[in-house]
């Protein structure tokens, strides 16, 4: 955060070259992006692509390694290779002008194959946060998935097939505290108000208020009182649909019209803002479960910090928080004189801070019982943990390794080939041409007199996959056609897409902020559509 | 530049152009042809040198494009250059145009961009006419719905009946953060840019009392001395108008707005909050601008080569949680103000005023209008009723704006001829008289 009273001077050349992206991920965001070692394999237009949106945020420092040399087809679908470069190395020549994009940014690469780096340096890839990976065959793909499991290292699998595009987010265990969420519903315990809120609400009261009084009651203390008179009638707040009618019709009494004839403003918020504010305060399920796991998580010196942390707020839950998780101290604007309303935000400011604080001293005692730990949690992480309480996000994910045995974790794949708008149709496809790939040592149709008989070859491919998986032959010729004529070709418009796509997937992974897929994302050009599947 | 032969170059392209496919436009014809045809004759013009403009560039020429034009009347600032990646420090304050131009040619060999570092008002309908596909990488509205007046002027109408080969596509992308869209428009044919115009709301300024009297928000502190201090104290001299790219003026502000912030205990003034205020800063990644940059430039390719159907006609993308997309067709609108055909209504009073119909038209979603003047035919004979410039006319036909439609002699089926910044060319209304 910005210390207040910096002085504009001091604002340097780097926050106003990355002040776009600053203001979304922040300071800390920014932090861990600088701190973050990307490791590419294979310059392709698909690798460099997914880098130029890493180094232009700037990320710490990349490594590419590439055996390839640049050759003419390079020239026509890479930005980050030149008409001089023929017959370099690619990896090379790529870092050199990905590099000249941002000064900040940091690079080395390596001419060697991955096959010999997987069997020769078995720790080649211990020093780097992500792996993104592009243009290997399944063999390859499926040693190196393992190593990188095995290491706890993100990879990212990122692939442009004719006018399909394909990312794979491997991850053992991910954990996202600030998700930010889009559409937040605000946190007022108008339900169960905290003590604090409870005794200024009922020092107030709205019949013996003057008019301008009146009109500048911030909506929260109309909807506590119009949901005691509620209360008083019918015992237990509104539920459906219906009796937030008669609610709102109830808030409606209580206006008075103002000398100049309009209704009171911060009346008809209040009408508008029964639906999201009488929401009762609970916790969301995804947290729920969060919190579950965290109870039964036997602490070690090695358990990372959100767990130490959701562990100490799940015992918040079940104590002091009586069922609630900690109150956020945020609230929305609203029309009101500024008196109370800040009145009003600091009594939630405090009641969070002080929930804040009771999970903190938990969580020191947590920390201290498990000994000297090389990641400290400070007193920020915590109040950042339980103001982001409610979004809290853990992704588990499965090796490229698990996916590619037996069958994929998807239910009824049957009925989803069936269904004309699946997009899973192009997975099936792109792990048939792997397969053909391992038996024919080509993609199919990578050779311009070979598309016919291709066809045919790639036919049993997928249908022997779609055996394996207990299907029918249920796909239909015409996207066997389509990838063949594709020819594993690497159009630079969907490696451009799927670069950008992937790349912010990688940011979420570094910065721990929003929420990656989970864990396969299939592109479809053709219609400009997408979808996601976790297998 | 020595010839090299690089008989490989283009073969990704050229397998999505030469071989037949199931899911080609009903027009296509494999052919290698279609490349030449790419190369030789088709003439792109990308609007905007961007975010959005930089990436469009690229894409396009690594589609094979080489005759390609960029219009931007920006030059570039420090701030652009964590996306905008054809320009580099050394390149701040140049035009944008200029600048991409150069590095695009120099980078790829054989692709040929010619910069207008201009604003698009600047050219008519002979300069775009020239174009066989737009693209727009914009960040304003009003030069959206420009350009798109512009294309639709250009349509040819025989019998009713739309000359198809009047129609100029637009392929039109826009960004916000980690949100996107891209739309493929074809004029008179598909829903164009002001048949949408309710996805883009007008923007919400806070209520002047509330940063006079009763502000709640930082965004309200800054906003007073933005809006009421600025222009009582004039800190930089009489007539000098804030600049938010001048830190003295942003730190005035900002120092000012933290004062008034602890006055009523509002905490959270910073100086980026400020700067964003100010300059009502919209948030940018490099990765957004090329997703959606290069969801337009397949575009582009699809509807210039048919080698694949194009979108229909709207996708919306976002990846905060996951990667989101949502791909649909949205419909014309029948009684759309640019492109139905059907003349337009103004329903007014006899009693509204001028101005109340000024109102209706800047501040009704349907129109979103910015200064429209206003001109009505009576007898057959032009008659000015309001007009924003130049300074002479607007004093003279002031008066004319607290008149009643009745006072002002008009009556029910008389036309009224609009113009405003959001369209080259007049809008023609037809006066209907309610009750
Ligand atoms: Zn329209």
């Amino acid at each position: 955060m910005e210390k207040p009273g910096t002085p504009s001077s001091e604002q340097s050349d780097k926050a106003k070259k990355y002040d776009r992206q600053l203001r979304l991920w922040g300071d800390h965001g920014q932090a861990s992006l600088e701190c973050a070692n990307i490791c590419l394999i294979n310059a392709s237009a698909t690798g460099t692509e997914t880098l130029k949106s890493l180094v232009l945020p700037g990320v710490g420092a990349i490594t590419i390694v590439d055996d390839a040399k640049v050759t003419p087809k390079d020239i026509g679908n890479n930005f980050f290779v030149d008409g001089e470069s023929i017959g370099r190395p690619r990896g090379e020549v790529a870092l050199h002008l990905l590099l000249e994009l941002n000064p900040d940014v940091r690079g080395t690469f390596v001419d060697q194959a991955v096959d010999e780096i997987l069997d020769n340096q078995p720790d080649f890839f211990s020093p780097f946060t992500c792996v993104i990976a592009t243009c290997l065959p399944e063999s390859t793909l499926l040693s190196l998935s393992k190593v990188l499991w095995d290491a706890n290292i993100p990879l990212l699998v990122v692939r442009s097939y004719g006018m399909i595009g394909y990312i794979r987010v491997q991850i053992e265990e991910h954990t996202v505290i600030e998700s930010h969420p889009d559409n937040e519903m605000p946190d007022l315990r108008l339900d169960r108000p905290f003590p604090a809120l409870q005794k200024y609400m009922d020092s107030l009261d709205l019949e013996t208020m003057d008019s301008k009084e009146h009109s500048h009651v911030p909506y929260v203390v109309i909807l506590y009182k119009t949901l005691q008179q509620w209360n008083q009638r019918y015992g237990a707040p509104p539920k459906n649909y219906r009796e937030k009618k008669d609610f709102i019709q109830l808030v409606k009494e209580g206006m008075r019209e103002k000398e100049s004839g309009e209704a009171e403003e911060n009346f008809e918020e209040a009408m508008k803002a029964v639906n999201t504010s009488l929401m009762p305060t609970r916790i969301p399920s995804g947290v729920e479960s969060i919190l579950n796991e965290a109870a039964s998580n036997t602490l070690t010196p090695s358990t990372r910090p959100f767990w130490i942390m959701a562990k100490a707020l799940h015992e918040f839950v079940t104590s002091e928080g009586r069922g609630a998780l900690p109150v956020r101290g945020t609230i929305p604007d609203m029309t009101a004189d500024s008196e109370k309303y800040i009145k009003i935000q600091n009594l939630y400011r405090e009641q969070a801070a002080q929930d804040a604080d009771w999970v903190l001293r938990r969580v020191l005692e947590l920390s201290q019982q498990l000994g000297p730990r090389k990641v400290m949690i400070t007193e920020s992480d915590v109040k950042a943990f339980c103001k982001n309480a409610h979004a809290l996000r853990v992704l588990k994910g499965k090796s490229i390794a698990e996916e590619y045995k037996g069958s994929i974790n998807l239910g009824d794949i049957g009925a989803h080939l069936e269904n004309p708008e699946s997009e899973l149709v192009w997975y099936v496809m792109l792990r048939a041409v792997d397969q053909f790939h391992s038996e024919f040592r080509a993609y199919p149709g990578y050779f311009q007199d070979q598309v016919e008989t291709d066809i045919v070859r790639l036919k049993v491919c997928v249908n022997r996959l779609l055996a394996d998986w207990g299907c029918g032959p249920i796909i239909k010729d015409d996207f066997i056609h389509e990838m063949c004529r594709y020819g594993a070709a690497e159009v630079h418009s969907i490696a451009a897409y799927i670069g950008g796509c992937a790349a912010h997937e990688a940011i979420k992974i570094i910065t721990a902020q929003y929420v990656p897929i989970h864990n396969t994302h299939i592109y479809n050009a053709i219609t400009a559509t997408s979808a996601t599947f976790t297998l | 530049m020595t010839a090299v032969d690089w008989g490989e170059r283009w073969s990704e392209v050229r397998k999505l152009l030469e071989r037949p496919g199931p899911f080609t436009h009903p027009d296509f014809e494999p052919s290698p042809d279609t490349l030449k045809m790419l190369q030789e004759n088709i003439k792109v013009l990308v609007i905007g040198a961007g975010g959005l403009g930089c990436e469009l560039l690229k894409d396009l020429a690594l589609m094979g494009f080489t005759d390609l034009h960029v219009i931007d009347m920006d030059t570039i600032d420090l701030s652009n250059l964590n996306r905008q990646f054809l320009f580099r420090k050394k390149d701040i304050g140049r035009p944008k145009a200029d600048v991409a131009a150069e590095f695009i040619n120099q980078r790829i060999q054989g692709c040929r961009v010619t910069p207008y570092y201009n604003k698009i008002q600047d050219f008519d309908d002979d300069f775009y006419r020239g174009f066989h596909l737009v693209v727009c990488g914009l960040d304003s509205i009003v030069a959206r719905r420009w350009i798109n007046g512009m294309l639709l002027s250009l349509l040819c109408y025989e019998d009713g009946m739309l000359d198809q080969s009047s129609v100029i596509p637009i392929i039109d992308g826009g960004t916000e953060g980690f949100k996107g869209n891209a739309r493929v428009i074809l004029p008179g044919l598909t829903s164009c840019i002001e048949c949408t115009l309710d996805l883009f709301p007008p923007q919400v300024n806070f209520p002047l009392c509330t940063i006079a009297h009763t502000p709640r928000l930082p965004e309200h502190c800054i906003e007073y001395v933005r809006i009421l201090l600025w222009p009582k104290e004039n800190p930089f001299g009489e007539d000098v108008a804030i600049d938010g790219d001048d830190p003295q003026h942003i730190n005035w502000i900002y120092e000012k707005a933290q004062k008034r912030g602890a006055e009523y205990g509002i905490s959270g003034v910073t100086y980026r909050l400020t700067q964003g205020v100010v300059k009502r800063i919209i948030p940018a990644v490099a990765s957004t601008n090329a997703v959606i940059a290069a969801a337009c430039a397949s575009e582009v390719f699809k509807l210039a080569t048919s080698a694949c159907t194009p979108m229909n006609n709207y996708c919306v993308f976002n990846d905060i949680d996951g990667i989101y997309t949502y791909t649909y067709e949205h419909e014309k609108k029948e009684e759309c103000m640019a492109c139905s055909q059907v003349p337009q209504n103004l329903e007014v009073r006899l009693t509204d005023k001028l101005k109340d119909i000024i109102t209706m038209l800047t501040e009704s979603f349907k129109f979103q209008m910015k200064s429209p003047g206003l001109q009505a035919m009576v007898d057959g004979r032009t008659k000015s009723l309001y007009l924003h410039s130049p300074a002479s006319i607007e004093e003279k036909l002031r008066p004319n704006l607290k008149k009643t439609i009745e006072e002002l002699g008009l009556a029910d089926g008389m036309e009224i001829a609009v113009a405003d910044v959001t369209s080259p060319t007049t809008i023609l209304f037809k006066l209907k008289i309610i009750e």
